[in-house]
Formats: structure tokens, C-alpha cells, sequence
């Protein structure tokens, strides 16, 4: 029994690892009033950056670096759309997920063929699981050995990358210069304009803090997690990570604890596939799968506690009018 | 003409042009990228929805489906409303279309039949979008990320009800069984006569979708409630100082919406597949998005819209027969330009049109 929670723990991190990553992407963007459906595509697109460099090049790094740029390139898309051209937010982010799903699609097959794969990378091609000091060692101390050796050792660079990423942002957003006027543009950028301080650099900044974020997260999907891209892994996340930055009420601490929960809750959904529960019977897994969205609505609907988005986001910032 | 405004037929006319032909432009840098020659790829995505019967068939056959999809987010946008959620809306539309086809094509015709069908397409579509609408206005959810979110909630209800309730006995597919002909629209070719569209599945929906449109606009610009829609759109807070309820009017388009994209079932579902499967949506309900900003939510200019994006889809078709290196996912890239130019990017040329027309518009001054 212990061991089997320990079992599900363990995928928990793992399936949260992109979750979190590309919440937090969010949450940049979002804080700052640039509202972002299009983390989705930004994963799909550096998942896709990230297979392709790291097979041609057989280094993960590298992967990271292309994954990255990819990202933030898309990112500053959506910001020349939405910050420079005041475009419709949304419009935007739809319009990124649409170029990013046909596009890695389609270069996959051109440049690969292969059904919108890239050729599978192994060794250096990958993040690899690190296995901590002592792991091997104390993995035969009761309980506290199991933790340490299954649960807290054993994962990728990227995981850990992801959870110390939560520490970092809370640092960033609510202990540095910067953070105090990214909290500020998002809630009135009247008042930071005033300060003196660009509006749209600012969120430019902000836009290329997500695209950073989004491109760890696509590189996790494709070169972490599995040994190639595949058309269309991302399956949804980047908007789970929106539920999941939404149901946090865009701070970065439940962001966390939020994409743990949805993390849980699909590691749970794998595990009870086609098992029965004593006392319910067959849980469906689609009621689990659909778990995430539900409680993100019953959340918006203020029946537990109120998620209230960053004031001016959304709206794009006019400093005259002529 | 004021500083900063445009000639009508500029903002109407030119602007939307420039901004697709842009979207088009950076396309053929795509095609470019593959290694494939542009122009000979819109030759062949050209001939292969207009050049012949069948081609024409299928470009009809889904456009109308877009007309569906363009029509529910136009109308969403007249109130201020951005309905993203057709593609869980049409989802559900299919239960209703096949709940009454199953119930009914044994016994009746398809013409007794379809009446429920639309009745269930538009019933079952506007119960999902009920919820987001209702949260929307009494509680302030955004209606944009709650439609999302049940855009997945319908996709696993779906597979839930297909897999456990729905689908054959002893059969692992996750359908339900095929309508007999009671369960069925004729094809267009059936119904108009001297027409032929070869074996493309074009169907009696074409017509409803036109039908549509017509409603659409008649309710829109001919009836106090489309009055009032427009003028929640233009400014919430004139409206409700003109005695105009928030709470009715988003409800009421928002249900409209998402009973205009359920109808999108009727086409697919008792037009052509003729049983009910999973996700036969497939990314309509987006697509709707590009072809509501490409019309600028008229329905004339969805039909226009519907019908470029049919071509988009038939001719891709077409293009990744003759061309193997561009796949079908180039018709997803073009749209996402597409979104991205005349939706995202709508106002880019904006300065320099500003420019040019003030240059030109000022030059007869000192004449006179």
C-alpha cells in the first residue's frame, strides 16, 4: 500500500514537472496583463525544437537552447500582436496553438518523414535521471530510504529545474524590482506609465519570462519525459496549466500545489484504468481526466473562494489617444 | 473624414484584404521552407476545389460546417462575447442529432426525422454553452476560459457515453450504430436538380446553413433583440442604462451561439457519417474563430469566409496527394496565419493606411 503510493507520488512529479513549468510561463505573462491561452503551443513548438536539435545534434542541451528560442520566439509573436498592435489577446493565443499544432506536424513529415516524429534520441540526446547522493545507499532504510531513493531521486534535470523554478518566481514577483512593476502593469499601467517606466517593455519582458518557461516545458515533453517529438504531445496540458494557474489565483505558490493536484489526479486516472474500487466499482477514467476543468469552473464560479485575474489584463494599454 | 478614420471601403474592403493576403504570403514562405514550389501548390489547391463536380462538393460540404461554427462565434461577438467553446458545443450537438436519428429512422423519413434532429443539435449545443453564459453573467466567470474548459469537459463526457452507453453491442469501437435512411439527408445533388457533385458528400444541410445565415442576420439588424445584443456589444454600461438586461442578453446569445454550433452536427453527423463518433468535430469549432473574423461577422462574409476555408480544406486534400511533403497539416498552419493576421494583427496596416489615405486626403486641400 505504501509502496504504491510512493509508486503514484512518483509519476505525480513527473506528470506535474510540464504542468508546472508552463503555469508558472503563464503566470508571468498573465501578472503582467497579457493574457496567454497560447502555452500550449509554445510547448508544442519547443517540444518540437528541442526533439528535432537534439537528434541532429545528439546533445540535450542544445535542445534546450533551440526548445527555448522557438518559444520565446512565438512568445514575442504574441506580444508584437497583443502589446505593439493591441490585438485581441485571445485571438492571438488561438491563432499561436493553430501555427504551432500544423506546423511541427507538417515539418515533421517533411524533414523526417516519419509521421510528424523526430528520430528517437537516446544518451546524450536526453535528459537523463539523475540519481542523487546516497540514493543507492540508503535505499534500504525503511520508509525514509523508499522516499528518498523512488520519489525525491531518480528524475530528470528538468524536474528539479520545475520545482525550484516556484521559489524562484515567488522571489522574482514578490522580492525584486522588477516583479513589484510586473505586478503593477497588470493591475494599472496607468500608474507604472506615470513612474515613468515603459508599459510595453515591461510586458515584453514579461512575455519573454513565459516563453522561457514554456520552452523547459516543451523540452521536458519531447526529450525528457519521452526520447523523440510526437505529433501533438503536448494533448492539452498547456491548458491544464491555464486551469491550473487560474485555480492558484495567479500566485506562484499554489501554482505549485495546483498542478500537483492535477498531476495527481492523472496519475491516479492511469493507475485505476480498467480497476475496480471497493465500494464504487469502475471509477470512469474520463470522470477523472475531466477532473481539472471542473473544478477550475466550479472555482470561477466563486463557489470556493474567488479567482480574480490581474485587473488590466486582457486589455491592451493605449498611452494616448489621438 | 477625421484625423485617424478611414474611407469605409478601406477598413471593410482593403484592410481584411491586405491582412489575409499577408497570411497567404508568409503560407508560401511555408511551402517555400518545404521545398515546394507556391505556386504551383495554390494551382493545385485552386483546381482541386473548384476545378471539378466533386471538388466543388466537397468544398461546399465543408463550408458548410464552417458556416455552422462562423455563425456561432459572429453572433457571440455582436454582444461582446467571445464564444470559443464550439467545439464542445458541436460535440454535444452530435448526442442530439444521433439520439433523435436513433430514435426515429426506423419509422419515419428523413424529413420527419430532421425537424428532432435540429430541435436536438440546437438543444444539446445550447445547454453546453448555458452554463458558461449563465456563470458569465451572475457571477463573472470569464466566458472565454470557462468555454474552454468545457470544450474538455464535453470531450471526455463523449468518450464516456461513446465507450460505456452509446457504442454497438460487442463492438470495441466507440461509435454507435449506422442510421438506416430515416436517419439520413439526401445529397445536394438529390434535391437540386441539374446538379452533380460526383460522390461528395454535400448535403440538404447546405441549404439550413443558408437558412442560417438568413436568420442571423434577420435577428441581428431586423429585431429589437438583435438591437439590443448590439448595443451590449458596443457599450455594456449604455445598455443597462437603457433598460437592457446583462443577464438576458448574455444568456439568450450565448445560447444561440452554441445552439448555431451544435447544428454543425446536423451536416456531419445525419449528413455524412451517418453514425455518431468520436471527436467528428476535429477543430471546426476553432476554425469557426478565423471564419467570424474573416467575415467580420456578417454572414454574408462568413458565407464568403466559409466557403475559402472550404476550399482550404478540399484543396489541402487535393495538395497532399499531388505534393506528398506538404500534409494535410498545412491547412492548420494557413489557418492559424490566417487568425493571426486578420484577427490578432488586424490593425498592423493601420498607421500606414492612416498615412497614405491623410497624404491623399490632404493634398485637394490647399486647391480648394
Amino acid at each position: 500500500m505504501f509502496e504504491t503510493l510512493i509508486f503514484v507520488l512518483d509519476s505525480t512529479a513527473r506528470l506535474s514537472t510540464p504542468l508546472l513549468l508552463a503555469a508558472l510561463a503563464g503566470l508571468y505573462s498573465e501578472r503582467s496583463g497579457v493574457f496567454d491561452i497560447g502555452l500550449e503551443g509554445k510547448m508544442l513548438g519547443a517540444a518540437f525544437a528541442a526533439g528535432t536539435a537534439a537528434a541532429l545534434s545528439g546533445s540535450a542541451w542544445i535542445g534546450l537552447a533551440a526548445g527555448i528560442v522557438i518559444s520565446v520566439a512565438l512568445a514575442l509573436v504574441h506580444g508584437f500582436a497583443c502589446i505593439t498592435n493591441r490585438g485581441n489577446q485571445i485571438v492571438s493565443g488561438v491563432a499561436i496553438n493553430f501555427l504551432a499544432i500544423g506546423l511541427t506536424a507538417l515539418l515533421g513529415q517533411a524533414w523526417f518523414g516519419q509521421g510528424g516524429r523526430t528520430p528517437s534520441v537516446s544518451g546524450g540526446g536526453r535528459f537523463g535521471e539523475l540519481t542523487l547522493p546516497l540514493a543507492e545507499s540508503l535505499r534500504d532504510v525503511p520508509v525514509i530510504g523508499l522516499i528518498y531513493y523512488e520519489l525525491v531521486s531518480g528524475h530528470n534535470i528538468l524536474v528539479y529545474v520545475a520545482f525550484l523554478a516556484v521559489p524562484f518566481s515567488w522571489w522574482v514577483l514578490y522580492r525584486t524590482r522588477f516583479g513589484l512593476r510586473l505586478r503593477a502593469v497588470g493591475e494599472n499601467p496607468g500608474a507604472v506609465d506615470t513612474a515613468g517606466i515603459s508599459v510595453t517593455w515591461l510586458r515584453y519582458r514579461a512575455v519573454i519570462c513565459t516563453g522561457i518557461l514554456c520552452g523547459i516545458a516543451g523540452t521536458y515533453l519531447s526529450i525528457g519525459q519521452s526520447a523523440s517529438f510526437i505529433a501533438n504531445m503536448t494533448a492539452g496540458k498547456g491548458f491544464i496549466a491555464l486551469a491550473a494557474l487560474i485555480f492558484a489565483k495567479w500566485k506562484p505558490v499554489p501554482v505549485m500545489f495546483a498542478c500537483l493536484l492535477f498531476g495527481f489526479l492523472d496519475a491516479v486516472a492511469i493507475r485505476l484504468q480498467g480497476q475496480q474500487v471497493p465500494g464504487i466499482g469502475e471509477v470512469p477514467v474520463q470522470a477523472i481526466q475531466a477532473l481539472p476543468y471542473i473544478l477550475t469552473v466550479v472555482l470561477l464560479a466563486g463557489f470556493i473562494g474567488k479567482a480574480v485575474p490581474p485587473r488590466a489584463g486582457g486589455v491592451a494599454y493605449v498611452k494616448e489617444r489621438s | 473624414m477625421t484625423a485617424g478614420q478611414l474611407p469605409r471601403w478601406v477598413d471593410y474592403g482593403l484592410m481584411p484584404a491586405l491582412n489575409v493576403a499577408a497570411a497567404f504570403l508568409v503560407s508560401g514562405l511555408v511551402v517555400l521552407l518545404i521545398g515546394e514550389n507556391p505556386v504551383e501548390a495554390v494551382k493545385v489547391l485552386v483546381w482541386g476545389s473548384l476545378g471539378w463536380n466533386e471538388g466543388i462538393g466537397f468544398t461546399l460540404f465543408y463550408a458548410t460546417n464552417f458556416i455552422f461554427t462562423g455563425l456561432a462565434v459572429a453572433i457571440a461577438f455582436h454582444a461582446g462575447l467571445f464564444n470559443i467553446g464550439g467545439e464542445g458545443q458541436a460535440y454535444l450537438g452530435g448526442l442530439g442529432v444521433a439520439l433523435a436519428c436513433l430514435a426515429l429512422d426506423r419509422y419515419v423519413p428523413w424529413w420527419v426525422t430532421l425537424p428532432f434532429a435540429v430541435a436536438g443539435a440546437a438543444a444539446f449545443g445550447a445547454a453546453w454553452a448555458f452554463i458558461p453564459a449563465i456563470l458569465q453573467a451572475k457571477r463573472g466567470s470569464h466566458v472565454v476560459i470557462t468555454t474552454i474548459m468545457f470544450n474538455f469537459i464535453a470531450a471526455s463526457l463523449m468518450v464516456y457515453l461513446l465507450v460505456n452507453l452509446l457504442s454497438k453491442r460487442g463492438s470495441m469501437q466507440p461509435e454507435t450504430r449506422t442510421f438506416e435512411s430515416g436517419g439520413r439527408l439526401p445529397l445536394l445533388q438529390d434535391v437540386l436538380p441539374g446538379t452533380n457533385f460526383g460522390s461528395a458528400p454535400v448535403n440538404f444541410s447546405f441549404l439550413l446553413a443558408l437558412a442560417a445565415c438568413l436568420l442571423v442576420w434577420v435577428i441581428v439588424w431586423r429585431t429589437r433583440l438583435g438591437y439590443e445584443i448590439r448595443t451590449f456589444g458596443a457599450n455594456p454600461v449604455a445598455a443597462v442604462y437603457a433598460g437592457i438586461s446583462p443577464l438576458r442578453i448574455t444568456v439568450v446569445t450565448m445560447l444561440m451561439s452554441g445552439g448555431l454550433a451544435g447544428m454543425m452536427a446536423i451536416n456531419e453527423i445525419m449528413g455524412s457519417q451517418h453514425r455518431l463518433l468520436i471527436e467528428f468535430v476535429s477543430g471546426y469549432g476553432f476554425v469557426g474563430i478565423a471564419v467570424a473574423l474573416m467575415g467580420r461577422a456578417h454572414p454574408v462574409g462568413i458565407v464568403f469566409a466559409a466557403i475559402l476555408f472550404g476550399m482550404l480544406y478540399q484543396g489541402g486534400a487535393e495538395l497532399a496527394f499531388e505534393m506528398p511533403a506538404i500534409t494535410r497539416d498545412m491547412i492548420v498552419v494557413i489557418q492559424g496565419l490566417v487568425i493571426l493576421f486578420a484577427g490578432a494583427l488586424e490593425h498592423m496596416f493601420r498607421p500606414a493606411l492612416l498615412r497614405i489615405f491623410g497624404v491623399l486626403a490632404a493634398r485637394p486641400a490647399p486647391a480648394a
